[in-house]
């Protein structure tokens, strides 16, 4: 039986973990992460699980050590933030070319510089072409849920890839929420034991990441490519299973009041339930608003997207990185070219928002609905507009 | 001098094992040093091994896909981290086995690299495993310079060595620091074992190979990985070379047991350096000045390394 605790959600995602039953974890404290690890730690070190904890040197390390930990069949775990995704970044399209079912939570920080250690999605979004499966939570109990699917969508033999899962740093992992912690005969029900393909076992030894020649390489991307296209039909498997054992719902874009809305706005992460109050205040004011929360990044779910943009007039995405001199922040320049070729589409206005820990209130949701109405009429002029920028 | 050979240690090549792990077929250059050496290797280790191994020279000509000259398992990830991902390995390995997943017997983890990543930027990486003790073996092919990507320097380069990115010319001698004491910074890691070797020594180097497979803990050899191609000599050279660079005492061959240090071939009345420089073209704008000074160089390394070696020295 799931226990329902008081829990900060760092400490709650090492517990998720420690659930799945990893062989290895390899982790390098980052704020706002290094609670996920001192847990896990703790755990390994109470002899709770029966796992190798690696304190390496760095996120490179990290991230290479549980890279070799799963090439010999082992399951692995990996935990980081900010600068420590961008150092293992060398290494995260190896995993998905190898096709290691690796796991890792990251608590999403600003970039440095300036430095700065709070939310937002600028590490995560220079990672979106990795070849990892990307999840969004918005709270902390999604936290836990998504840590434990994260594992059998990995592992599962038509996916067979990396998969992270995403929490607001701070907002998320210092938060003390209520979630239901599964028990371990339920994980255990849901999480089949992990049967590895082919390992590093001198029984019948292979060679694991031989170079590729022009010749070879094109199919490689592209089967790696047609393995996390693929990959949605088992998440929602997945995710279908989870609803039917849990109770708990999950889907790649959730919906909030979008019927009959004319102004939607579209959240990842957190910001997700400050912005519900926000809709519930419009709708009182009488302005038809919704919400949409995208939760599955990696494959991105053009269907479901555009099946629920559907009737939308203007459609607001907050975006919580900068593509300098872009188009417009990540998410809302693939959300642009994903509607594109639709007859009837929303028009689309951009909000760069939240940065670096900035504060999102329900209030800024508010205004950014009832601007983001005028380009009804208006169409914006900008392909991105920064919120709340001091002196403007 | 007269060996006794403790059980296990190879005393004649006729009784080195007949299989072979580094199988013929790749695409190494005439006289690479360094095929040789990891083949000897591969036989020292036996079948219960598995190897991790970063991006250079034996990773391009032992595995373009889809052919591989590995007959043992092999996993290549990046250019930095063949000592994490050995690690991971290690890690992997040792909990699978306690967990029943895997059949229970002693499989050893083994790193490699060249000397650019293990010196240069795998030297974080390298040192890491080695402060945390894996039970794990590391060895650097040494060929002395970036050799898979055309003869770039590395921070093992010898002093005064023509490279491409440190090329000689009026105004230069070619490379301008001396290299890089690995086998120093290893010992000053406090790991059980670690030693220095050449595939001219073969016997010398597959019994360094058997002793740091055997050591609980972690273990590092330096093999110095004679390059024709980057060293600008004649391939049916390499194994001459490597007996230079001993006779010389550039490249001593000694090791460290638990801090204990002991020579292991003693060349008795050291040649002189040039002997060694002259036979290859990346010495040869070297100017009997500069020699001298590489020659003094050599004296004061070897008397320093004299001077920690215990006399008498103990028994083998």
């Amino acid at each position: 039986m799931s226990r329902r605790v008081g829990m900060e959600v760092a400490i709650a995602a090492a517990e998720a973990v420690a659930l799945c039953n990893i062989d290895v974890a390899a982790v390098y404290p980052i704020t706002p992460n290094t609670h996920v690890a001192e847990h896990l730690a703790e755990i390994v070190a109470e002899g709770r699980i029966d796992s190798e904890f690696i304190t390496v040197e760095s996120e490179h390390s990290a991230l290479s050590a549980v890279l070799g930990a799963a090439g010999t069949g082992a399951r692995t775990f990996t935990a980081t933030s900010s600068q420590g995704l961008l150092y293992m970044q060398e290494v995260m399209p190896i995993a998905s070319a190898m096709r290691l079912p690796v796991v890792m939570v990251i608590a999403n920080r600003a970039l440095s510089g300036p430095l700065n250690i709070w939310n937002d999605h600028s590490d995560i979004m220079l990672q979106r072409d990795m070849g990892w499966v990307s999840l969004f939570a918005e709270n902390g109990q999604e936290v836990v849920d998504m840590l434990i699917q994260a594992f059998k969508i990995a592992e599962h033999r038509e996916v067979m890839l990396p998969v992270n899962v995403n929490m607001d740093g701070f907002q998320l992992t210092h938060m003390v929420e209520p979630i239901e912690l599964p028990d371990q005969a339920e994980v255990d029900r849901f999480l089949l034991e992990y049967k590895p393909y082919a390992t590093l076992h001198p029984d019948r030894p292979i060679t694991m990441g031989a170079f590729a020649m022009p010749e070879i390489f094109t199919e490689v991307m592209k089967a790696k490519d047609v393995a996390i296209v693929n990959a949605k039909k088992t998440i929602l498997e997945v995710w279908k299973e989870w609803e039917s054992l849990f109770g708990r719902k999950y889907e790649p874009v959730a919906a909030y009041k979008t019927e009959g809305a004319e102004v939607v706005l579209l959240t990842m992460g957190s910001m997700g339930e400050t912005a519900e109050v926000a809709i519930d205040e419009l709708r009182r004011e009488g302005i038809s608003a919704g919400l949409l929360k995208l939760k599955l990044w990696r494959p991105f779910p053009f269907k479901e997207l555009k099946k629920a943009v559907k009737g939308v007039k203007v459609l607001a995405v907050t975006d919580r990185a900068v593509s300098y001199g872009g188009p417009g922040g990540p998410v809302c320049a693939e959300i642009r070219s994903a509607l594109y070729d639709e007859p009837e589409r929303p028009v689309i206005v951009d909000y760069i928002i939240g940065l670096g820990g900035r504060d999102v209130s329900v209030e800024d949701f508010i205004t950014m609905g009832k601007r983001a109405l005028e380009a009804k009429i208006k169409k914006p002029r900008e392909a991105y507009k920064f919120y709340g920028v001091r002196g403007e | 001098m007269k060996r006794k050979y403790p059980k296990g240690l190879v005393k004649n090549i006729k009784l080195v094992d007949r299989e072979e792990y580094f199988c013929p077929g790749h695409r190494a250059c005439q006289g690479c040093g360094e095929a040789l050496a990891v083949r000897l290797m591969c036989k020292a280790l036996g079948r219960d091994t598995v190897i991790a191994c970063p991006t250079g020279c034996i990773e391009i000509f032992s595995t373009p896909y889809p052919t591989t000259a590995w007959k043992l398992p092999w996993i290549h990830v990046a250019f930095p981290n063949a000592a994490a991902v050995g690690s991971g390995v290690e890690a992997g390995l040792k909990v699978l086995r306690r967990k029943g997943k895997i059949p229970d017997r002693y499989v050893k983890a083994v790193a490699i690299g060249g000397d650019g990543g293990t010196a240069d930027i795998g030297i974080q990486a390298l040192s890491g495993a080695m402060e945390r003790g894996h039970d794990m073996l590391y060895v650097c092919f040494d060929n002395e310079a970036y050799m898979n990507t055309g003869i770039q320097r590395s921070s093992a380069t010898p002093f005064g060595a023509s490279t491409t990115t440190a090329p000689a010319g009026k105004e230069s001698i070619g490379n301008k620091t001396w290299k890089k004491n690995l086998p120093e910074i290893m010992v000053a890691h406090n790991v059980s074992y670690v030693a220095t070797a050449t595939n001219s020594h073969p016997i010398d180097f597959m019994n360094k190979v058997k002793k740091a497979r055997e050591v609980k803990g972690t273990a590092y050899i330096h093999c110095l990985s004679v390059c024709p191609t980057g060293w600008r000599a004649a391939p049916e050279l390499c194994i001459e070379l490597g007996r230079l660079a001993v006779e010389t005492g550039v490249f001593p061959l000694y090791e460290v047991e638990n801090g204990r240090y002991r020579f292991t071939e003693m060349p008795g009345d050291l040649r002189p350096v040039e002997d060694y420089l002259k036979v290859q073209g990346r010495f040869r704008h070297l100017t009997p000045d500069q020699i001298k000074t590489i020659q003094d160089r050599v004296n004061l390394e070897y008397r320093k390394l004299m001077n920690k070696v215990e006399h008498p020295p103990p028994e083998l």
